[in-house]
Order: C-alpha cells, then structure tokens, then sequence
C-alpha cells in the first residue's frame, strides 16, 4: 500500500522534470488522497502501468495549453495532435522511471499508453491508495496521480 | 562544438539515436553540438533500430530503454554482437543503479538520465566520442 512519505519520491520527480526539461519550476502542491470517485482528466493523459513488487497505476494529466507552452520551451515546433501524446506519455514516463531511483528495478514500469479527451475515464486501481499531486506552472494546472498497491 | 581529439577527422562519427519519443529523438538531433557527428538515422524501438543499424553503420548510438517491440537492454547486446567497437550511451528515465549496471554489462558506453539539459547531453556525447 502506498505510504505517505513514499510520495515525495513523485513530488520530487515532478518538480525535477520541469525544472530540467522546461528550465521553469512549477509549483507542486500537497498531494491528497483520493476519497471517492476518480479525478478528473485533462486533454491528454500519459498512463504507466506498474508491476513487480508495487502494481498499479501512474499517470500524468494536462491540458493541451500547458503541452503546447512545454513544446515550446523545449524548442519543439512541431504541436500536432501526435507530440501532444508523445510529451504526456514521456512526461509520465519520466517521473515513472526516475522512481526507481528510491523504489529499485523490481518497481517495473510499462510503454506509456495515452488518453485524449476530456471525458476519458481511467479506473483507479482496486485496493490501492490513490493519490493526486497538483502541479501548478506558468498559468496552468496539470495533475500526476499515484495509484499503488 | 569541435572536440579537441576529433579535429582533422576525415569521416564524421556517424550517431543513430534510438528513442520511443519522437520529441526525444528530435531533441538529441537538435541540441548535440558537434561538427564532427552526422546523424544517420533516428528509431522508435529496438527491431528498427536493429534494422537501421544494419543499413547506416553508425560509430555511436544513443539508446532509450524502455521501449515497445524491444527493449534497449536487448538491443545493446544485439547491436554489440554484429559490431563490438560500437559505443553507446543510454537516455533513459530508468534512474536505479542496477539499470545502469545491466546495461553497462550489457555493452553500454554510457548512461544519461531523463530529464537532461543540453549542456549534460552534449557533456555525455563528448565523452562517448573520447572513447572511440
């Protein structure tokens, strides 16, 4: 079961990456459990799937406006539908595998799979603790959920 | 960004880059900095990379883990049985250190973590080629 004190492994990940790959921090805040229902996607979602010693789920969620400032910050020009699923798949896939560095190879992560649209629904895993870390950059909100075994 | 060791060269290093991400793989093209390498081919996973590989000859290739089809790890042996001078440095968010050492069992050169800087990638470019 995911512990408390085991997110800041995903916090710190989140803050990395876009301090790293945007050369821009954005503002995490405290993450919180979810209690009923699931939360809310945005325009595109990065799925990873884990297995191994924890299994569940991880996955990165934001609107095309922050993807699209994101491109740009890293010198991408191209904003097509496709890099839009490509960034939050690898987004995802980042902070993912940048976990192993506190959880170890048995925390075996999948090839993201991505979600677009609004209204897409991801079932939060049965039996684990859920959480979700509010990520604030620039302008927008974007949101990393936890959800292990 | 000549390196100091490769001026004078008279054949460009040849780089395959080998990423699931088509932003990555655009990334690695864009920011290396060296006159002396000319990129030859990008991949999405291990079998095109094998593919390429057979096709392009490269001198040095960078090579994502995880991947569909096949995986980098599998790919490093691959590619280090047809050719055992090749160097290769893994980008990979996969940040344990019994990654690294696989791969660098495996064959691997090198090993950059996700997220990286330009700065870090070209630092790691210029000391895959130190080693040729």
């Amino acid at each position: 079961m995911l512990q408390e004190q085991e997110l800041k492994t995903f916090v710190d990940g989140t803050t990395n990456y876009f301090e790293v790959a945007a050369q821009q921090p954005a503002s995490v805040g405290s993450p919180y459990l979810v209690t009923e229902g699931t939360p809310a996607m945005h325009e595109y979602t990065g799925v990873i799937s884990v297995s191994g010693r924890r299994e569940g789920i991880v996955y990165f969620t934001a609107p095309k406006a922050m993807l699209t400032v994101l491109l740009m910050k890293m010198q991408e020009n191209d904003f097509s539908h496709e890099n839009m699923r490509d960034l939050v798949g690898e987004v995802a896939n980042t902070i993912s595998g940048n976990a192993r560095r506190d959880f170890g190879n048995e925390f075996v992560i999948s090839v993201p799979s991505v979600l677009a649209g609004e209204r897409a629904e991801l079932p939060l895993v049965p039996g684990a603790r859920s959480f979700v870390i509010p990520i604030n950059w620039r302008s927008h909100s974007a949101k990393l959920v936890v959800s292990l075994k | 960004m000549p390196s100091p060791e490769r001026r004078g060269a008279q054949r460009p290093l040849r780089l395959l880059i080998v990423d699931d991400s088509n932003i990555v793989r655009r990334r690695i093209e864009r920011s290396q900095q060296f006159e002396e390498l000319e990129v030859v081919g990008a991949a999405a996973n291990g079998l095109e990379a094998l593919d390429l590989f057979k096709r392009t000859d490269p001198d040095l290739v960078t090579m994502d883990l995880t991947m569909p089809q096949m995986d980098g790890i599998e790919c490093i042996e691959r590619l280090v049985r047809m050719k055992p001078e090749v160097r290769i440095l893994v980008i990979s968010a996969l940040a344990d250190k019994a990654t690294a050492v696989d791969a660098m069992e495996k064959g691997a050169n090198g090993f950059l973590n996700k997220p990286f800087t330009d700065r870090q990638l070209n630092e790691a470019l210029a000391e895959l080629m130190r080693g040729r």
